[in-house]
């Protein structure tokens, strides 16, 4: 259990950190992030990477700000930080709730939310909340910046548009509209697991029915993404239990389920089809919600 | 890559001098080359929280960091939380409330409800219960625990 040895490189700005990058980028060099996932895969001899770039001295990294109607999260922002009131409701509070699902306290502390979106893990919310609300990847290496979508970030189980070399600096999220009505809903065995299956919707009414609706789904596909089938069974019906079933009906009946020892295919349509209705429920039930806790409201 | 660089660390506000790889954590910096065995090592790979201490004030898995990160940063351990002869509120809590069997879990859960309670000394019972399954014990089954962490948190309420 013990990590093999690297060299440790410690820059104190983010174009230090991409020279150093760029040199050890071709032996597998790896940024350290918050180290809640490539510590313990180091650990488990998972990884084993020469060089580690540790980008934690990087203040300006650790900023989140809002500008041109998005909210722009460097590549330091924990996931604790999302905890805390933001300035930019309904999106903060939608990003607090989310944010209570990962792990637990002592991980969130540390763990930041582009660390998670360069891991790409199936279940990892973040990635969920990116891919529902259409996030822009903010990509730089040692030769300039680049700007990915979201249709081309996710590039299957923990593959995403990152390249040997480049950070993703920053993730920029659409601020939601403020009369959208949002709601999340996760399913895994024990508090602070990861999530077997999970459902993000963002809904907006016009004239008491539903005119715009997202919906992803989480931790049963490859990757979260937003399921417009769902979304097209909602639209222009009233937001009631009868429309919620069937949107919930077309998610499960179109993924393609992620499948293991423990939890087949049937399993995964059948929970997919529980999370997008209590997920769009929730965005009914709690019109004024806020963050499930508090701890994190930094001093 | 194997080479040992020279570091200090500073633990419960003493500070130790020393010579690691890089590739050690914090915690087995803290137990091996720091003498406090107070924090210990289970699972290390963060899944279990024994090795959890405060990094500024706040809680996190020192199997899950590195101690050349951890220069000049202020480390907190179980060893510091006694005042001299008189254990603080929590330690005395878990004594009370047959909070611990083996105790091989004990400081990992001290210094998570150390940390939470002296931010959030309102926390509710259904946050806190969340907060405590960050941890595992394989003796007790937590209820005890809960019992010793809620007496302190409704003690400084009342204070
Ligand atoms: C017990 C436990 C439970 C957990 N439960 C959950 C959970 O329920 N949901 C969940 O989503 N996560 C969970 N996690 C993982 C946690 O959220 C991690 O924090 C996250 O997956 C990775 O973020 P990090 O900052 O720790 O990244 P690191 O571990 O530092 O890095 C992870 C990978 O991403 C790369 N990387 C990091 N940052 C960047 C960047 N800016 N640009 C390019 N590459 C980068 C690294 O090189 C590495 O390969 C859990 C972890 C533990 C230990
Ligand atoms: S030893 Fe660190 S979490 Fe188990
Ligand atoms: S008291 Fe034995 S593991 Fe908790």
């Amino acid at each position: 259990m013990k990590p093999a040895p690297f060299k440790y490189h410690r820059p104190t700005t983010l174009d230090e950190a991409l020279a150093i990058l760029a040199e050890v980028a071709e032996e597998d060099g790896r940024i350290l992030a918050g180290g809640q996932t490539l510590v313990p895969m180091m650990a488990l001899r998972l990884a084993y990477p020469p060089h580690l770039v540790d980008i934690n001295a990087i203040p300006e990294l650790a900023r989140t700000r809002v500008e041109d109607g998005r909210l722009a999260i460097g590549a330091l922002v924990r996931h604790a930080d999302l905890q805390a009131p933001l300035g930019c409701p309904p999106l903060d509070g939608l990003l607090a709730e989310v944010a209570s699902h990962i792990a637990h306290y002592p991980i969130r502390t540390r763990g930041t939310f582009c660390g998670s979106l360069a891991n790409a893990d199936p279940a990892s919310e973040w990635c969920l909340v990116a891919a529902t609300l259409g996030a822009e990847f903010v990509i730089r290496s040692a030769d300039g910046t680049r700007s990915v979508g979201v249709e081309d970030y996710f590039q299957g189980v923990m593959a995403t548009a990152i390249g040997p070399g480049e950070m993703l600096v920053e993730a920029r999220l659409p601020l939601l509209p403020a009369d959208s009505l949002w709601g999340f809903y996760e399913f895994s065995r024990r508090a602070g697991d990861f999530a077997l299956g999970m459902a993000l919707a963002t809904l907006r009414l016009e004239g008491g029915v539903v005119g715009e609706a997202r919906i992803g789904v989480g931790g049963a596909e490859e990757h979260p993404r937003r399921i417009a089938e769902a979304e097209a069974a909602l639209v222009g019906r009233a937001p009631d239990e009868a429309a919620f079933r069937a949107a919930a009906a077309k998610a499960a009946a179109v993924i393609d389920p992620l499948e293991d020892h423990a939890t087949d295919g049937t399993y995964r349509r059948e929970l997919v089809e529980t999370v997008v209705r209590r997920a769009l429920s929730a965005a009914m039930a709690h019109r004024q919600a806020r963050p499930r806790t508090e701890i994190e409201a930094r001093s | 890559m194997n080479e040992k660089v020279d570091l200090t660390l500073t633990v419960n506000g003493q500070r130790h001098a020393i010579r690691v790889e890089p590739r050690k954590t914090l915690v087995d910096a803290i137990r091996d080359d720091c003498g406090q065995t107070g924090t210990h090592a289970g699972c290390e790979h963060g899944v279990c929280g024994a090795c959890t201490i405060l990094l500024d004030g706040e809680p996190v898995r020192s199997c899950l960091m590195f101690a050349i990160q951890c220069e000049g940063r202020d480390i907190r351990t179980v060893e510091g939380l006694a005042n001299g002869n008189e254990l603080h509120p929590l330690q005395q809590s878990f004594i009370d409330h047959h909070a611990l069997q083996c105790g091989f879990c004990t400081p990992g859960f001290l210094m998570l409800a150390a940390g939470v309670l002296r931010k959030r000394p309102d926390i509710g019972d259904e946050e806190l219960i969340d907060l405590l399954s960050s941890n595992l014990c394989r003796c007790t089954g937590y209820a005890n625990i809960i019992k010793a962490v809620k007496a302190v948190r409704d003690g400084l309420a009342q204070a």
